[in-house]
């Protein structure tokens, strides 16, 4: 059943709704049903959720009589970002995910946040799906809070990821849906995974099948699921980035969430103009390169790499 | 006067970005003021210009005190600037939200850095800067409540009012919270225009900087010394919104006093021009700020008012 759980008026002729589909138990409720909340497009460039929202509904849908708790979808918390094409909030040009848990009395951006994080708190999980940004390719990941990681690397390890990346606290991170809503009691756990504007298939596959194991821990779903693959789980200390010293084109050498040595050619800075190589970038380190530079031109300090020791 | 390159950037196609800093005066690190960290604040640059124009004179007149310094960063997103984006040219990241920055981090970072290693380490630091919705201020000196905020000191910018309010979780990247970690005196200065020049407000905000100087003793200059400035706290203020979108046509500008049921604002039916609501003030008071949108959506805050006991 699809519900508005936030709705705003635009100047001319439209309103703005944040909308979820709720799927529930064809035997009905009896109130003591458990709920998993799978929310995305808080960037409008992020589109990697979508086909998540879309594939899990699927699976469930073909096997209704194995659903044992309530499942709701929120495909787009930014809908008129997702529309224009536009990382933000149009018209804010607000990053949303700075804005949480927002106001019921602030401005338009700020009741928005306030008005989803009332609707997603309870949830027994909650899936934050972001899919990096246009610039930078990430495997399936999750990424926690070092101060929740006691409640949360338990759910993350069932959702078959590759990797789950438990980072230290930063203040500006508290203004987070998923820090809003982790501080008030209802865990949520936020996925990365591949690129903005686009959607990759196998990466979505893979997330739906950990969702489905997270459902069947919590009671929400009775079927078969499959095993969830066993991630890699690190620390900050672990990760070694590589930002450009150069701006130019940058060319990879290297496939992502593969292995590198120390002093592998990880790939080069092109100047097209001269024909010159303005920075040949090799590893610092043994290990895996887990985020890779997806779009080519890079100014001095563009993140090119972040490689798992 | 001292004109330095404090960050340099480097482009591939364009023209390097280029941070300049003016000093005047020599000596202990006094003041410092710095402009546009935003693309589309070109009231700020404006602003910058006006003050080194004038430090500059001030200097020649020997009117800057021995071993005193004053030094003014007028933009460091030129680069923003120059293609009308309000944020960073390529990624859209914020540099005000960046701060205290990270030398070997990301471009905006690096930027933020490069400025923050050079305007650090002085007694006062000023900035001039814009509210992230559209509208209009009574010009203000603003702060976060830090725990470190002097609002006796900001009173010396002659300023109408002196407005502080809760710092939030991203507040703690910007250039005035950092300043005011790292022991510097910190104050926003608000005008009441962004992306043009008000030439008026603009010239009451660099008398207010050069009056706070003269009153610091880093420099000498007579001048009119504005308003005994009033405080008030950011939870003091009576917030005005509307749950109806459509045009916005404003009756109550900026500095208005009104008295509680005079009609501010109408809200319009876009198609039919009919009035869907009507903006009435919930209290006696002086209109602080107001939004400038022609077209407004549902729940937006459309004025503030500094509630007072007038009985005019």
């Amino acid at each position: 059943m699809v519900q508005t759980i936030a709705s705003v008026g635009l100047p001319i002729d439209e309103m703005l709704m944040i909308q979820k589909n709720r799927l529930i138990p064809q035997s009905g409720l009896s109130g003591n049903e458990k709920r998993i909340s799978i929310v995305t497009g808080t960037h409008g460039d992020e589109l990697e959720g979508q086909y998540v929202c879309y594939e899990l509904q699927r699976r469930i849908k073909e096997n209704e009589e194995c659903l044992t708790g309530i499942v709701d979808v929120y495909p787009s918390l930014n809908p008129l970002g997702i529309d224009s094409i536009t990382r933000g909030m149009p018209g804010f040009d607000l990053d949303m995910n700075r804005l949480f848990p927002g106001s019921e009395n602030g401005s338009m951006p700020e009741y928005i946040a306030s008005q989803i994080i009332n609707d997603l708190s309870g949830s027994a999980a909650v899936i934050d799906i972001h899919a990096s940004n246009i610039f930078l390719e990430e495997i399936p990941q999750v990424r926690i809070n070092e101060l929740s990681q006691d409640t949360l690397v338990p759910l993350a390890k069932l959702l078959n990821v590759d990797y789950i990346w438990i980072h230290s606290s930063a203040t500006v991170l508290e203004s987070t849906l998923a820090y809003s809503l982790n501080i008030i009691g209802t865990p949520t756990l936020v996925v990365e995974m591949g690129v903005g504007m686009r959607i990759t298939k196998k990466y979505g596959d893979q997330l739906v099948d950990g969702i489905f194991a997270l459902m069947k821990e919590l009671g929400i779903w009775s079927g078969e699921v499959p095993t969830p693959k066993t991630p890699i789980i690190s620390e900050d200390g672990e990760v070694s980035f590589i930002n450009a010293r150069k701006s130019g084109v940058f060319v990879p050498s290297v496939e992502h969430w593969k292995n590198v040595k120390k002093g592998d050619h990880i790939g080069d800075i092109l100047n097209p103009l001269t024909g010159e190589i303005h920075q040949k970038i090799t590893s610092e380190t043994d290990g895996i390169v887990f985020t890779l530079r997806e779009y080519p031109i890079v100014s001095e300090g563009s993140l090119i790499a972040r490689i798992l020791a | 006067m001292e004109e330095q390159i404090f960050f340099e950037l480097n482009s591939v196609y364009r023209d390097n970005m280029r941070i300049k800093g003016y000093t005047f005066g020599s000596g202990e690190k006094s003041a410092c003021i710095v402009g546009a960290t935003r693309g589309n604040e070109v009231q700020q640059v404006y602003i910058c210009s006006r003050l080194i124009n004038i430090l500059g004179q001030l200097e020649q007149q020997n009117k800057i005190k021995d071993g005193k310094s004053v030094t003014v960063v007028p933009c460091v997103n030129s680069h923003s600037m120059n293609i009308g984006k309000r944020f960073w040219s390529t990624d859209n990241t914020d540099i005000n939200r960046m701060f205290p920055g990270y030398d070997l981090g990301e471009t905006t970072q690096r930027i933020a850095a490069g400025v923050f290693k050079n305007v650090s380490n002085y007694k006062f630091g000023i900035q001039f800067t814009s509210f992230y919705m559209q509208g209009s201020f009574i010009p203000h000196v603003r702060m976060m409540k830090t725990g470190f905020e002097d609002i006796e000191l900001a009173k010396d910018f002659g300023l109408p009012y002196v407005f502080r309010r809760e710092a939030r979780p991203y507040d703690t990247t910007t250039l005035n919270y950092n300043w005011q970690i790292w022991e510097t005196k910190a104050f926003s200065v608000y005008t009441n225009a962004t992306d043009s020049i008000d030439t008026n407000s603009a010239a009451e905000a660099v008398n207010a900087v050069l009056s706070f100087l003269n009153k610091q003793g880093i420099i000498d200059y007579n001048c009119h010394e504005g308003y005994i400035s009033k405080f008030i706290d950011g939870q003091e203020l009576v917030n005005v919104k509307t749950l109806t979108a459509g045009f916005f046509i404003r009756y109550a500008q900026v500095n208005a006093r009104v008295k509680k049921g005079d009609l501010l604002a109408v809200i319009a039916d876009p198609y039919t021009g009919e009035v869907t609501d009507r903006i009435t003030s919930p209290t006696n008071g002086i209109v602080f700020f107001h939004a400038d949108q022609p077209v407004i959506y549902s729940h937006t805050p459309l004025y503030r008012i500094i509630p007072t006991d007038d009985l005019i």
